[in-house]
């Protein structure tokens, strides 16, 4: 969704926003690796949600059900912190 | 009320009259008086402030920013290093348009460390996009340090008001205090366009701004500074009209017919005062413009005060490192670039760490500046007047 750029004088005073302006801005084209996550040898510590600097483990009554891959910048921290004997997300190259 | 006060007593009675939301603050010489007696005041419950003392000037300020976001009418107190210390933030509170009040007291930056007046602490933090105004005695330190308060949140920019180290910080003079109901009642409350504690409501303060919106919150602030004089010219009046003291961005004395003039900003405007009076005793016509709005720089009524001028003296407090001269030499100079008749202008850069300037040494100054105008020529366009090994 493209929108107009204001011009400095239809912009609000002091660097105000809306809140959550963040949600527009897609950050998943950022990705050169991609995280695969195995719903079939996920344990559901959520230890991947905590870590997640985006946010972007998707998590529904305590259990993970994907990754957001709109936002999800493929920093590997979940693959990294997901515990060594579950192995449950995978780091991918990214290809298209 | 007539009482005794120092400069940094008359800034932290103004701050008790202010009942200011939040102080935050670290103290430094020669601003410490300001913080320490404002503590008493919120110790002894006479203002309703939260008092933070942080662990140093950067978060001192940052913790204004914080503040003033959130809503709250916030000041703090700093000087020299301090200042120094603040400067990243300062640039931030100016771009986020939070209109922080800094009693400020003039004093040398480092180095060589010193605790004395010159301006190079203010100067060096001029196109930080905050508002300063240079005061000439405890009087006027008291009374501009409330009318700021009041202009910062009409236009929404941060603004320091500062005294000379010791010279006006220290010195014990007489000052006419407003009633402490009054100051609350000139001030009203601080109107919000948001509040970071508004819940309801939620914004995003500062986000990142790249190339596609910067240069237009830039715009905006710079359009702030453009628009600022208007709301200190206005607040100065009220300010005369209900206490009696009246204000202008540029302090002129003895300028109906100056042919001979100084500028200057601080404590030395009242030390010209006198040289001029006794030149005027001898028929002399010289006059003294003090710059007391510095940011942003009231260039029409400078323009206006000094039109009459044949030869101009500029008085700088600090150098500015680049073999052009002082600040306001470069913005005096900058100013007369586009009048018909430009003045011969000399500039001196005097009093650097504190070196007293005497009543003697101006008179001396304006006989020189007389010689000039005899002559028609400038020999030297900048000197070091008062050092040694000239």
């Amino acid at each position: 969704m493209k929108k107009e750029k204001k011009g400095w004088k239809d912009l609000p005073i002091g660097l105000v926003l809306e809140a959550g302006s963040s949600k527009e801005f897609e950050t998943g084209d950022w990705r050169s690796e991609k995280p695969i996550w195995d719903s079939e040898k996920c344990t559901h510590c959520l230890l991947c949600w905590v870590y997640c600097p985006d946010s972007s483990i998707i998590v529904k009554d305590g259990k993970v059900q994907g990754i957001d891959y709109r936002y999800c910048k493929g920093c590997g921290i979940c693959a990294e912190e997901c515990p060594p004997k579950v192995q449950a997300i995978k780091m991918v190259r990214e290809e298209k | 009320m007539i009482v005794a006060r120092t400069g940094n007593e008359a800034m932290a009675e103004a701050m008790r009259q202010i009942n200011p939301d939040v102080v935050a603050a670290y103290p430094i010489t020669p601003a410490t008086e300001v913080v320490q007696l404002f503590s008493k005041f919120v110790h002894d419950g006479d203002v309703d402030t939260e008092f933070v003392p942080a662990e140093s000037e950067h978060s001192a300020i940052s913790a204004c920013v914080g503040a003033s976001a959130a809503g709250a009418r916030v000041m703090t107190s700093t000087a020299s290093q301090g200042l120094a210390l603040m400067h990243e933030i300062l640039f931030i509170a100016a771009g986020l348009r939070v209109p922080i009040v800094i009693c400020l007291v003039n004093r040398s930056l480092s180095s060589p460390i010193n605790i004395h007046c010159d301006h190079s602490d203010t100067l060096a933090s001029r196109d930080s996009g905050w508002l300063q105004i240079y005061t000439e005695n405890a009087q006027e330190a008291y009374d501009t340090t409330i009318q700021l308060v009041k202009v910062a949140e009409q236009a929404l920019l941060p603004g320091i008001v500062s005294t000379d180290a010791f010279i006006i910080s220290h010195g014990m003079e007489r000052v006419e205090l407003v009633d402490d109901n009054e100051v609350p009642k000139f001030l009203g409350e601080r109107k919000l366009n948001y509040s970071l504690l508004d819940v309801d409501n939620p914004v995003t303060l500062g986000a990142l701004d790249l190339q596609d919106f910067f240069f237009e919150h830039k715009r905006s602030e710079i359009d702030a500074m453009d628009h600022v004089l208007p709301i200190i010219e206005r607040v100065q009046k009220e300010y005369g009209d209900k206490f009696g003291r009246y204000y202008s961005t540029v302090d002129e004395y003895k300028m109906d017919d100056a042919e001979v003039v100084i500028i200057a900003m601080g404590s030395t405007g009242g030390t010209a005062k006198v040289a001029v009076e006794r030149l005027r005793e001898k028929g002399k016509k010289v006059g003294l413009v003090r710059a007391r709005v510095y940011r942003p720089f009231p260039k029409d009524a400078m323009l206006k005060a000094v039109t009459k001028a044949k030869v101009i003296g500029i008085m700088d407090r600090a150098d500015t490192l680049s073999t052009l001269g002082g600040h306001l030499y470069n913005d005096v100079r900058s100013i007369l670039y586009d009048t018909a008749t430009r003045p011969l202008l000399k500039n001196y850069i005097y009093g650097l760490g504190g070196r007293d300037i005497s009543i003697e040494e101006i008179e001396a100054i304006y006989d020189e500046l007389f010689n000039i105008k005899k002559s028609g020529k400038v020999d030297k366009n900048i000197v070091y007047y008062g050092v040694r090994g000239e």
